[in-house]
Protein backbone atom coordinates (compact mmCIF):
# COMPACT_ATOMS: atom_id res chain seq x y z
CA UNK A 1 0.00 0.00 0.00
CA UNK A 2 1.03 3.25 -0.87
CA UNK A 3 1.96 5.32 2.61
CA UNK A 4 0.14 8.63 2.46
CA UNK A 5 1.73 10.72 4.72
CA UNK A 6 -0.84 12.75 6.00
CA UNK A 7 -2.57 9.43 7.28
CA UNK A 8 0.75 8.24 8.83
CA UNK A 9 0.96 11.82 10.47
CA UNK A 10 -2.69 11.59 11.68
CA UNK A 11 -2.62 7.95 13.24
CA UNK A 12 0.84 8.34 15.00
CA UNK A 13 -0.33 11.93 16.43
CA UNK A 14 -4.13 11.23 17.16
CA UNK A 15 -2.76 7.78 18.80
CA UNK A 16 -0.65 9.09 21.03
CA UNK A 17 -2.91 12.17 22.11
CA UNK A 18 -5.99 9.59 23.08
CA UNK A 19 -3.44 7.71 25.13
CA UNK A 20 -1.92 10.43 26.82
CA UNK A 21 -5.38 11.95 27.72
CA UNK A 22 -6.30 7.77 28.71
CA UNK A 23 -3.92 7.61 30.99
CA UNK A 24 -3.74 11.07 32.45
CA UNK A 25 -7.58 10.92 33.28
CA UNK A 26 -7.03 7.50 34.66
CA UNK A 27 -4.28 8.40 36.67
CA UNK A 28 -6.57 11.42 37.66
CA UNK A 29 -9.07 9.45 39.23
CA UNK A 30 -7.52 6.83 40.58
CA UNK A 31 -4.82 9.14 42.32
CA UNK A 32 -1.67 7.34 41.41
CA UNK A 33 -0.61 10.20 38.96
CA UNK A 34 -0.40 13.43 38.09
CA UNK A 35 -1.84 15.25 41.25
CA UNK A 36 -0.83 18.56 39.72
CA UNK A 37 -4.00 21.15 38.11
CA UNK A 38 -0.67 22.44 35.92
CA UNK A 39 0.30 18.99 34.25
CA UNK A 40 -3.21 17.78 33.63
CA UNK A 41 -3.83 21.36 32.01
CA UNK A 42 -0.62 21.24 30.00
CA UNK A 43 -1.14 17.35 29.35
CA UNK A 44 -5.29 17.92 28.29
CA UNK A 45 -4.03 20.72 25.63
CA UNK A 46 -1.07 18.41 24.32
CA UNK A 47 -3.31 15.48 23.77
CA UNK A 48 -5.71 18.31 22.02
CA UNK A 49 -3.40 19.95 19.95
CA UNK A 50 -2.03 16.26 18.61
CA UNK A 51 -5.66 15.14 18.23
CA UNK A 52 -6.75 18.60 16.05
CA UNK A 53 -3.31 18.55 14.16
CA UNK A 54 -3.76 14.41 13.33
CA UNK A 55 -7.58 14.84 12.30
CA UNK A 56 -6.89 18.05 10.04
CA UNK A 57 -3.81 15.94 8.82
CA UNK A 58 -6.46 12.89 7.61
CA UNK A 59 -8.65 15.65 5.42
CA UNK A 60 -5.74 16.14 3.40
CA UNK A 61 -5.96 12.97 1.92
CA UNK A 62 -9.37 13.12 0.77
CA UNK A 63 -9.42 13.73 -2.76
CA UNK A 64 -12.51 15.85 -2.81
CA UNK A 65 -12.22 17.37 0.97
CA UNK A 66 -15.91 19.43 0.08
CA UNK A 67 -17.92 16.35 1.22
CA UNK A 68 -15.73 15.28 4.43
CA UNK A 69 -18.78 16.23 6.30
CA UNK A 70 -20.69 13.87 4.90
CA UNK A 71 -18.77 11.08 6.78
CA UNK A 72 -20.77 10.94 9.44
CA UNK A 73 -23.73 9.59 7.93
CA UNK A 74 -22.79 5.50 7.78
CA UNK A 75 -22.25 4.85 11.27
CA UNK A 76 -24.13 1.97 11.16
CA UNK A 77 -21.66 -0.23 8.97
CA UNK A 78 -18.38 2.14 7.97
CA UNK A 79 -15.57 2.26 10.52
CA UNK A 80 -14.29 4.97 9.58
CA UNK A 81 -17.50 6.99 9.60
CA UNK A 82 -17.92 5.95 13.65
CA UNK A 83 -14.46 6.86 14.04
CA UNK A 84 -15.76 10.52 12.82
CA UNK A 85 -18.68 10.58 15.11
CA UNK A 86 -16.70 9.12 17.95
CA UNK A 87 -13.47 11.70 17.35
CA UNK A 88 -16.08 14.40 17.26
CA UNK A 89 -18.01 13.35 20.42
CA UNK A 90 -14.77 13.23 22.60
CA UNK A 91 -14.15 17.02 22.21
CA UNK A 92 -17.13 18.72 24.60
CA UNK A 93 -16.53 15.73 27.71
CA UNK A 94 -12.69 16.52 26.62
CA UNK A 95 -13.17 20.69 27.26
CA UNK A 96 -15.46 20.18 30.11
CA UNK A 97 -13.45 18.18 32.14
CA UNK A 98 -10.42 20.39 31.32
CA UNK A 99 -12.44 23.52 32.18
CA UNK A 100 -13.40 21.91 35.55
CA UNK A 101 -9.83 21.07 36.43
CA UNK A 102 -9.08 24.69 35.28
CA UNK A 103 -11.25 26.02 37.29
CA UNK A 104 -11.99 23.77 40.49
CA UNK A 105 -8.13 22.42 40.57
CA UNK A 106 -7.61 18.67 41.21
CA UNK A 107 -10.44 18.38 43.49
CA UNK A 108 -12.96 18.14 40.88
CA UNK A 109 -16.61 17.70 41.11
CA UNK A 110 -18.23 14.62 39.79
CA UNK A 111 -19.70 16.02 36.60
CA UNK A 112 -16.17 16.83 35.71
CA UNK A 113 -15.22 13.50 36.83
CA UNK A 114 -17.84 12.00 35.04
CA UNK A 115 -17.57 13.83 31.83
CA UNK A 116 -13.22 13.36 32.14
CA UNK A 117 -14.01 9.16 32.28
CA UNK A 118 -16.71 9.52 29.25
CA UNK A 119 -13.52 11.11 27.14
CA UNK A 120 -11.35 8.50 28.71
CA UNK A 121 -13.31 6.12 26.77
CA UNK A 122 -14.09 7.88 23.80
CA UNK A 123 -10.46 8.50 23.11
CA UNK A 124 -9.88 4.47 23.16
CA UNK A 125 -12.80 3.58 21.20
CA UNK A 126 -11.85 6.16 18.71
CA UNK A 127 -8.54 5.14 18.56
CA UNK A 128 -10.53 1.39 18.36
CA UNK A 129 -12.50 2.32 15.26
CA UNK A 130 -9.28 3.73 13.18
CA UNK A 131 -7.77 0.15 14.16
CA UNK A 132 -11.18 -1.44 12.84
CA UNK A 133 -10.44 0.94 9.70
CA UNK A 134 -7.83 -1.25 8.53
CA UNK A 135 -8.46 -4.49 10.59
CA UNK A 136 -12.08 -4.95 8.66
CA UNK A 137 -10.62 -5.13 4.80
CA UNK A 138 -10.41 -8.69 3.84
CA UNK A 139 -8.64 -7.42 0.94
CA UNK A 140 -5.13 -6.91 2.79
CA UNK A 141 -4.19 -9.68 5.25
CA UNK A 142 -1.49 -8.26 6.95
CA UNK A 143 -4.43 -5.88 8.24
CA UNK A 144 -6.92 -8.55 8.57
CA UNK A 145 -6.43 -9.55 12.33
CA UNK A 146 -6.87 -8.95 15.72
CA UNK A 147 -3.67 -7.97 15.94
CA UNK A 148 -3.83 -4.73 14.00
CA UNK A 149 -6.55 -2.78 16.90
CA UNK A 150 -4.24 -4.32 19.51
CA UNK A 151 -1.26 -2.62 17.99
CA UNK A 152 -2.51 0.86 17.63
CA UNK A 153 -4.53 0.73 21.09
CA UNK A 154 -1.08 -0.44 22.79
CA UNK A 155 1.17 1.86 20.50
CA UNK A 156 -1.49 4.54 21.90
CA UNK A 157 -1.01 4.28 25.31
CA UNK A 158 2.06 3.46 25.24
CA UNK A 159 3.32 6.77 23.23
CA UNK A 160 0.61 8.86 25.59
CA UNK A 161 2.68 7.44 28.55
CA UNK A 162 5.73 9.15 27.42
CA UNK A 163 4.14 12.12 26.47
CA UNK A 164 2.70 12.46 29.92
CA UNK A 165 6.19 11.61 31.55
CA UNK A 166 7.72 14.36 29.22
CA UNK A 167 4.42 16.68 30.21
CA UNK A 168 5.19 16.05 34.33
CA UNK A 169 8.85 16.78 32.98
CA UNK A 170 8.72 20.41 31.78
CA UNK A 171 5.61 21.58 33.81
CA UNK A 172 6.27 20.43 37.42
CA UNK A 173 9.87 19.99 37.01
CA UNK A 174 10.60 17.11 38.13
CA UNK A 175 9.50 13.29 37.39
CA UNK A 176 7.36 10.87 38.87
CA UNK A 177 8.50 7.77 39.65
CA UNK A 178 5.29 5.45 38.91
CA UNK A 179 4.68 7.42 35.78
CA UNK A 180 8.22 6.28 34.61
CA UNK A 181 7.63 2.77 35.47
CA UNK A 182 4.00 2.60 33.39
CA UNK A 183 5.88 4.35 30.56
CA UNK A 184 8.67 1.50 30.74
CA UNK A 185 5.91 -1.45 31.00
CA UNK A 186 3.82 -0.18 28.06
CA UNK A 187 7.19 0.24 26.08
CA UNK A 188 7.97 -3.48 26.60
CA UNK A 189 4.60 -4.53 25.97
CA UNK A 190 4.22 -2.48 22.76
CA UNK A 191 7.69 -3.91 21.72
CA UNK A 192 6.18 -7.52 22.14
CA UNK A 193 2.95 -6.49 20.09
CA UNK A 194 4.91 -5.42 17.21
CA UNK A 195 7.10 -7.95 17.23
CA UNK A 196 4.50 -10.29 17.21
CA UNK A 197 3.60 -8.51 14.60
CA UNK A 198 5.83 -8.54 12.49
CA UNK A 199 6.60 -12.55 12.74
CA UNK A 200 2.45 -12.95 11.85
CA UNK A 201 3.20 -11.29 8.69
CA UNK A 202 6.21 -13.11 7.95
CA UNK A 203 4.17 -16.32 7.57
CA UNK A 204 2.98 -17.55 3.51
CA UNK A 205 -0.94 -17.40 3.78
CA UNK A 206 -3.43 -15.74 2.06
CA UNK A 207 -4.66 -15.70 -1.73
CA UNK A 208 -2.34 -16.39 -5.03
CA UNK A 209 -2.82 -15.77 -8.52
CA UNK A 210 -3.95 -18.45 -8.91
CA UNK A 211 -7.22 -18.26 -6.98
CA UNK A 212 -7.29 -14.45 -8.26
CA UNK A 213 -7.41 -16.11 -11.62
CA UNK A 214 -9.40 -19.05 -11.09
CA UNK A 215 -6.67 -21.42 -13.24
CA UNK A 216 -6.10 -23.89 -9.94
CA UNK A 217 -4.27 -26.48 -11.61
CA UNK A 218 -1.79 -24.46 -13.12
CA UNK A 219 0.75 -22.04 -13.01
CA UNK A 220 -0.16 -18.63 -14.13
CA UNK A 221 2.50 -15.49 -14.83
CA UNK A 222 1.02 -12.22 -15.85
CA UNK A 223 1.88 -11.51 -19.71
CA UNK A 224 0.88 -8.14 -20.33
CA UNK A 225 -0.81 -5.44 -17.54
CA UNK A 226 -2.81 -4.11 -19.99
CA UNK A 227 -1.57 -0.12 -19.98
CA UNK A 228 1.77 0.81 -20.77
CA UNK A 229 2.13 3.42 -17.69
CA UNK A 230 1.09 2.92 -14.06
CA UNK A 231 -2.92 3.61 -13.46
CA UNK A 232 -4.45 4.44 -10.41
CA UNK A 233 -4.38 0.73 -9.12
CA UNK A 234 -0.48 0.59 -9.48
CA UNK A 235 0.27 3.92 -7.88
CA UNK A 236 -2.05 2.73 -4.91
CA UNK A 237 -1.67 -0.87 -4.06
CA UNK A 238 1.65 -1.54 -6.45
CA UNK A 239 4.00 0.44 -3.84
CA UNK A 240 7.03 -2.33 -3.51
CA UNK A 241 10.24 -1.68 -1.27
CA UNK A 242 13.47 -3.78 -1.59
CA UNK A 243 13.27 -6.67 1.17
CA UNK A 244 16.81 -5.21 2.61
CA UNK A 245 15.35 -1.56 3.12
CA UNK A 246 12.30 -3.30 5.01
CA UNK A 247 14.79 -5.16 7.45
CA UNK A 248 16.49 -1.68 7.73
CA UNK A 249 13.74 0.28 8.85
CA UNK A 250 12.60 -2.78 10.76
CA UNK A 251 15.38 -2.24 13.25
CA UNK A 252 15.30 1.33 13.12
CA UNK A 253 12.24 1.34 13.70
CA UNK A 254 12.79 -1.06 16.82
CA UNK A 255 15.38 0.92 18.41
CA UNK A 256 14.11 4.60 17.48
CA UNK A 257 10.44 3.36 19.65
CA UNK A 258 11.02 0.92 21.96
CA UNK A 259 14.93 0.29 22.46
CA UNK A 260 16.46 3.70 22.81
CA UNK A 261 13.48 5.63 24.93
CA UNK A 262 13.30 2.55 27.31
CA UNK A 263 16.94 2.85 28.08
CA UNK A 264 16.61 6.74 28.17
CA UNK A 265 14.13 6.72 30.67
CA UNK A 266 16.03 4.28 32.75
CA UNK A 267 18.42 7.51 33.51
CA UNK A 268 15.76 8.86 35.26
CA UNK A 269 16.47 12.74 34.07
CA UNK A 270 13.81 15.51 33.05
CA UNK A 271 15.60 16.03 29.65
CA UNK A 272 16.16 12.73 28.82
CA UNK A 273 12.59 11.41 29.31
CA UNK A 274 11.34 14.61 27.05
CA UNK A 275 13.69 13.30 24.45
CA UNK A 276 12.66 9.90 25.10
CA UNK A 277 8.82 11.03 23.98
CA UNK A 278 10.41 12.50 20.89
CA UNK A 279 11.86 9.32 20.20
CA UNK A 280 8.73 6.99 20.32
CA UNK A 281 6.53 9.62 18.10
CA UNK A 282 10.03 9.26 15.44
CA UNK A 283 9.93 5.90 15.91
CA UNK A 284 5.88 5.24 15.45
CA UNK A 285 5.97 7.69 12.30
CA UNK A 286 8.40 4.72 10.62
CA UNK A 287 6.48 2.09 12.33
CA UNK A 288 3.05 3.64 10.86
CA UNK A 289 4.85 3.34 7.31
CA UNK A 290 5.92 0.41 7.44
CA UNK A 291 2.51 -0.96 8.47
CA UNK A 292 1.67 0.56 5.00
CA UNK A 293 4.45 -0.04 2.97
CA UNK A 294 3.97 -3.92 3.86
CA UNK A 295 0.74 -4.54 3.25
CA UNK A 296 0.06 -6.12 0.18
CA UNK A 297 -3.46 -5.27 -1.41
CA UNK A 298 -5.11 -8.80 -3.66
CA UNK A 299 -5.45 -6.52 -6.98
CA UNK A 300 -1.52 -6.64 -6.48
CA UNK A 301 -1.86 -10.81 -7.67
CA UNK A 302 -3.71 -9.78 -11.02
CA UNK A 303 -0.42 -7.19 -11.87
CA UNK A 304 1.64 -10.42 -11.33
CA UNK A 305 2.44 -10.98 -7.95
CA UNK A 306 2.40 -15.07 -7.19
CA UNK A 307 1.07 -14.35 -3.51
CA UNK A 308 0.13 -12.12 -0.88
CA UNK B 1 -32.45 -9.78 -10.25
CA UNK B 2 -28.89 -9.81 -9.98
CA UNK B 3 -27.27 -8.43 -13.32
CA UNK B 4 -24.54 -9.00 -14.26
CA UNK B 5 -22.04 -10.23 -16.86
CA UNK B 6 -20.31 -13.40 -18.14
CA UNK B 7 -17.09 -13.04 -19.67
CA UNK B 8 -15.24 -16.47 -22.03
CA UNK B 9 -12.34 -16.58 -21.56
CA UNK B 10 -11.95 -19.26 -24.39
CA UNK B 11 -13.01 -16.92 -27.20
CA UNK B 12 -11.34 -13.50 -25.63
CA UNK B 13 -8.86 -12.15 -27.80
CA UNK B 14 -7.82 -9.44 -25.50
CA UNK B 15 -8.63 -6.22 -28.52
CA UNK B 16 -9.36 -4.06 -25.79
CA UNK B 17 -12.42 -3.17 -27.29
CA UNK B 18 -15.00 -3.38 -24.36
CA UNK B 19 -12.73 -1.04 -22.25
CA UNK B 20 -12.50 1.53 -25.17
CA UNK B 21 -16.47 1.49 -25.72
CA UNK B 22 -16.46 1.58 -21.86
CA UNK B 23 -15.03 4.57 -21.50
CA UNK B 24 -16.11 6.21 -24.72
CA UNK B 25 -20.03 5.90 -23.17
CA UNK B 26 -19.61 6.42 -19.56
CA UNK B 27 -17.19 9.52 -19.91
CA UNK B 28 -20.60 11.18 -20.87
CA UNK B 29 -22.81 9.18 -18.53
CA UNK B 30 -24.45 9.92 -15.80
CA UNK B 31 -20.69 9.63 -13.75
CA UNK B 32 -19.06 11.02 -16.30
CA UNK B 33 -16.26 12.24 -16.87
CA UNK B 34 -13.97 10.00 -16.89
CA UNK B 35 -10.84 12.11 -16.92
CA UNK B 36 -7.21 11.69 -18.03
CA UNK B 37 -4.19 13.74 -16.79
CA UNK B 38 -1.86 13.90 -19.11
CA UNK B 39 -3.39 11.96 -21.66
CA UNK B 40 -0.65 12.71 -24.24
CA UNK B 41 2.55 12.97 -22.17
CA UNK B 42 4.67 10.57 -20.64
CA UNK B 43 2.85 8.78 -18.10
CA UNK B 44 -0.89 8.99 -19.13
CA UNK B 45 -2.95 8.07 -16.89
CA UNK B 46 -6.57 8.05 -16.32
CA UNK B 47 -9.91 6.49 -14.91
CA UNK B 48 -10.86 3.18 -16.62
CA UNK B 49 -13.66 1.14 -15.79
CA UNK B 50 -12.18 -1.84 -17.22
CA UNK B 51 -9.36 -3.28 -17.18
CA UNK B 52 -7.70 -6.36 -19.62
CA UNK B 53 -5.02 -8.41 -18.52
CA UNK B 54 -2.95 -11.18 -20.35
CA UNK B 55 -2.06 -14.33 -18.68
CA UNK B 56 0.02 -17.29 -19.44
CA UNK B 57 -1.45 -20.27 -18.20
CA UNK B 58 0.54 -23.50 -17.58
CA UNK B 59 4.09 -24.29 -18.92
CA UNK B 60 5.32 -25.08 -22.47
CA UNK B 61 3.83 -27.37 -24.58
CA UNK B 62 0.21 -26.65 -22.36
CA UNK B 63 1.00 -23.32 -21.89
CA UNK B 64 -2.46 -21.26 -22.75
CA UNK B 65 -2.49 -17.36 -23.35
CA UNK B 66 -5.67 -15.88 -21.52
CA UNK B 67 -6.97 -12.32 -21.89
CA UNK B 68 -8.97 -11.36 -19.13
CA UNK B 69 -11.10 -8.39 -18.40
CA UNK B 70 -12.24 -7.16 -15.16
CA UNK B 71 -14.80 -4.80 -14.30
CA UNK B 72 -16.87 -4.42 -10.69
CA UNK B 73 -18.51 -7.97 -9.97
CA UNK B 74 -21.31 -6.16 -8.26
CA UNK B 75 -21.03 -8.34 -5.55
CA UNK B 76 -23.52 -10.03 -3.04
CA UNK B 77 -21.80 -9.03 -0.39
CA UNK B 78 -20.48 -5.46 -1.75
CA UNK B 79 -17.67 -4.51 1.00
CA UNK B 80 -17.05 -1.02 -0.62
CA UNK B 81 -20.71 -0.02 0.19
CA UNK B 82 -19.89 -1.39 3.54
CA UNK B 83 -16.72 0.40 4.27
CA UNK B 84 -18.00 3.55 2.90
CA UNK B 85 -18.31 6.59 5.24
CA UNK B 86 -20.21 9.09 2.73
CA UNK B 87 -23.07 6.64 1.59
CA UNK B 88 -21.63 7.64 -1.69
CA UNK B 89 -21.37 4.01 -2.41
CA UNK B 90 -24.85 1.98 -2.85
CA UNK B 91 -26.09 -1.05 -3.88
CA UNK B 92 -29.50 -1.29 -5.73
CA UNK B 93 -31.61 -3.48 -4.32
CA UNK B 94 -33.77 -4.06 -7.44
CA UNK B 95 -31.00 -5.16 -9.54
CA UNK B 96 -27.72 -5.79 -7.69
CA UNK B 97 -26.18 -2.41 -9.69
CA UNK B 98 -23.13 -1.02 -7.72
CA UNK B 99 -23.14 2.89 -7.77
CA UNK B 100 -21.15 5.57 -6.39
CA UNK B 101 -23.15 8.72 -5.97
CA UNK B 102 -20.52 11.66 -7.57
CA UNK B 103 -22.54 14.17 -5.60
CA UNK B 104 -21.53 12.56 -2.20
CA UNK B 105 -18.17 10.77 -2.49
CA UNK B 106 -15.02 12.33 -0.57
CA UNK B 107 -12.40 10.61 -2.34
CA UNK B 108 -11.21 8.73 0.70
CA UNK B 109 -10.37 5.76 -1.17
CA UNK B 110 -11.07 3.77 1.49
CA UNK B 111 -14.01 1.63 -0.97
CA UNK B 112 -10.91 0.73 -3.96
CA UNK B 113 -8.92 -0.66 -0.77
CA UNK B 114 -11.61 -2.93 -0.15
CA UNK B 115 -12.42 -3.87 -3.30
CA UNK B 116 -10.53 -7.33 -4.17
CA UNK B 117 -10.97 -6.83 -8.38
CA UNK B 118 -9.25 -3.12 -8.67
CA UNK B 119 -12.71 -2.39 -9.86
CA UNK B 120 -12.67 1.15 -8.48
CA UNK B 121 -10.57 4.28 -9.63
CA UNK B 122 -10.15 7.52 -8.24
CA UNK B 123 -10.86 10.28 -11.15
CA UNK B 124 -7.48 12.30 -10.96
CA UNK B 125 -9.46 15.13 -11.86
CA UNK B 126 -12.92 15.54 -10.12
CA UNK B 127 -11.43 13.78 -7.00
CA UNK B 128 -14.46 10.94 -6.73
CA UNK B 129 -14.02 7.43 -7.55
CA UNK B 130 -15.41 6.30 -10.38
CA UNK B 131 -16.81 2.55 -11.23
CA UNK B 132 -18.46 0.52 -13.64
CA UNK B 133 -22.60 0.95 -13.72
CA UNK B 134 -23.27 -1.52 -15.83
CA UNK B 135 -24.92 0.91 -18.27
CA UNK B 136 -27.18 1.71 -15.75
CA UNK B 137 -27.63 4.49 -18.23
CA UNK B 138 -28.38 2.31 -21.05
CA UNK B 139 -29.90 -0.94 -20.13
CA UNK B 140 -33.47 0.71 -19.04
CA UNK B 141 -33.65 3.45 -21.64
CA UNK B 142 -36.44 2.77 -23.32
CA UNK B 143 -35.99 4.52 -26.56
CA UNK B 144 -33.34 2.33 -27.70
CA UNK B 145 -34.35 -0.88 -29.55
CA UNK B 146 -34.80 -4.28 -27.49
CA UNK B 147 -31.79 -5.39 -28.38
CA UNK B 148 -29.30 -2.51 -27.47
CA UNK B 149 -30.43 -2.27 -23.94
CA UNK B 150 -27.19 -3.81 -22.76
CA UNK B 151 -23.79 -2.33 -21.27
CA UNK B 152 -21.97 -1.27 -23.85
CA UNK B 153 -19.03 -3.35 -23.24
CA UNK B 154 -21.37 -6.07 -24.67
CA UNK B 155 -22.51 -4.29 -27.21
CA UNK B 156 -19.01 -3.80 -28.91
CA UNK B 157 -17.27 -6.98 -27.85
CA UNK B 158 -16.33 -8.70 -31.46
CA UNK B 159 -16.28 -12.54 -30.22
CA UNK B 160 -19.23 -11.92 -28.32
CA UNK B 161 -17.22 -12.74 -24.90
CA UNK B 162 -19.16 -10.66 -22.89
CA UNK B 163 -22.86 -12.05 -22.15
CA UNK B 164 -25.22 -9.71 -19.83
CA UNK B 165 -28.50 -11.17 -18.52
CA UNK B 166 -30.28 -11.79 -14.82
CA UNK B 167 -28.31 -14.83 -12.93
CA UNK B 168 -31.45 -15.00 -10.49
CA UNK B 169 -33.56 -16.03 -13.50
CA UNK B 170 -32.34 -19.87 -13.87
CA UNK B 171 -33.45 -19.75 -17.52
CA UNK B 172 -31.35 -16.69 -18.81
CA UNK B 173 -28.33 -16.89 -21.26
CA UNK B 174 -25.86 -15.97 -18.69
CA UNK B 175 -27.07 -18.91 -16.30
CA UNK B 176 -26.99 -21.38 -18.62
CA UNK B 177 -23.75 -20.70 -19.80
CA UNK B 178 -22.45 -20.79 -15.86
CA UNK B 179 -24.31 -24.09 -16.12
CA UNK B 180 -22.83 -25.39 -19.17
CA UNK B 181 -19.14 -24.17 -18.97
CA UNK B 182 -18.65 -24.39 -15.02
CA UNK B 183 -18.52 -20.97 -14.72
CA UNK B 184 -16.32 -19.59 -11.88
CA UNK B 185 -15.68 -16.61 -9.70
CA UNK B 186 -12.80 -14.91 -9.20
CA UNK B 187 -11.02 -14.85 -5.47
CA UNK B 188 -14.05 -17.08 -3.72
CA UNK B 189 -12.38 -17.75 -0.74
CA UNK B 190 -12.55 -13.97 0.47
CA UNK B 191 -16.19 -14.59 0.56
CA UNK B 192 -17.65 -11.53 -1.37
CA UNK B 193 -19.77 -13.75 -3.54
CA UNK B 194 -18.77 -11.56 -6.73
CA UNK B 195 -21.76 -11.50 -9.55
CA UNK B 196 -19.95 -11.56 -12.37
CA UNK B 197 -18.83 -15.25 -13.65
CA UNK B 198 -15.63 -16.19 -16.01
CA UNK B 199 -16.02 -19.47 -18.39
CA UNK B 200 -12.89 -21.07 -18.33
CA UNK B 201 -10.98 -22.04 -21.62
CA UNK B 202 -11.83 -25.03 -23.36
CA UNK B 203 -9.24 -27.73 -23.06
CA UNK B 204 -7.67 -28.66 -26.74
CA UNK B 205 -5.62 -31.05 -28.19
CA UNK B 206 -1.92 -31.13 -27.09
CA UNK B 207 -0.11 -30.05 -30.41
CA UNK B 208 2.65 -32.28 -31.02
CA UNK B 209 6.53 -31.04 -30.75
CA UNK B 210 9.05 -31.51 -33.04
CA UNK B 211 11.59 -33.83 -32.14
CA UNK B 212 14.86 -33.06 -33.99
CA UNK B 213 16.69 -36.69 -34.85
CA UNK B 214 20.56 -37.29 -34.94
CA UNK B 215 22.34 -36.75 -38.29
CA UNK B 216 22.19 -40.66 -38.61
CA UNK B 217 18.50 -41.10 -37.78
CA UNK B 218 17.87 -38.76 -40.56
CA UNK B 219 19.97 -40.18 -43.15
CA UNK B 220 18.19 -43.70 -41.95
CA UNK B 221 14.67 -41.90 -42.72
CA UNK B 222 16.03 -40.68 -46.48
CA UNK B 223 17.75 -44.40 -47.65
CA UNK B 224 13.99 -45.93 -46.00
CA UNK B 225 11.93 -43.83 -47.91
CA UNK B 226 14.20 -43.89 -51.27
CA UNK B 227 13.84 -48.05 -50.90
CA UNK B 228 10.32 -48.25 -50.18
CA UNK B 229 9.79 -46.51 -53.87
Amino acid sequence: MHPAFSVLVFTVMSGAGYGLITLMVLGHMSGFAPQEDSVLIGGGVLALVMITVGLLSSTLHLANPKNAWRSFSRFKTSWLSREAVFAVLFYPFTLIYLAGVWFQGVEVGTFVALCGLVSAVLAMVTLFCTSMIYASLKTIRQWNSSLTPVNYIALGLMSGSLLLAAVQALVAGELAAVQLQMAMGLLVLGAVVKVVYLFWIGKPAGSTIKTATGFTQASVRLLDQGHTSNGFLNNEFGYTVEANKLVRLRLLMLALAFVMPFLLLLAASSALTVIAALLVIAGLLVERWLFFAEARHVVRLFHGDQRT
Amino acid sequence: MRLGLVVDLDSCVGCHGCATACKQWNTSGTIGPLSDKAPYGRNPNGAWLNRIRTYEVDDSPNSKTVHMPMSCMHCDDAACVTVCPTGASYKRSEDGIVLVDQDKCMGCNLCSWACPYGARELDPQEGTMKKCTLCVDRIYDEKLPEDERKPACVMTCPTKSRVFGDFDDPNSEVSKLVRERAGKQLLPELGYNPVNTYLPPRNKPVVEQYQPASLKDTVKGWVNKVISR
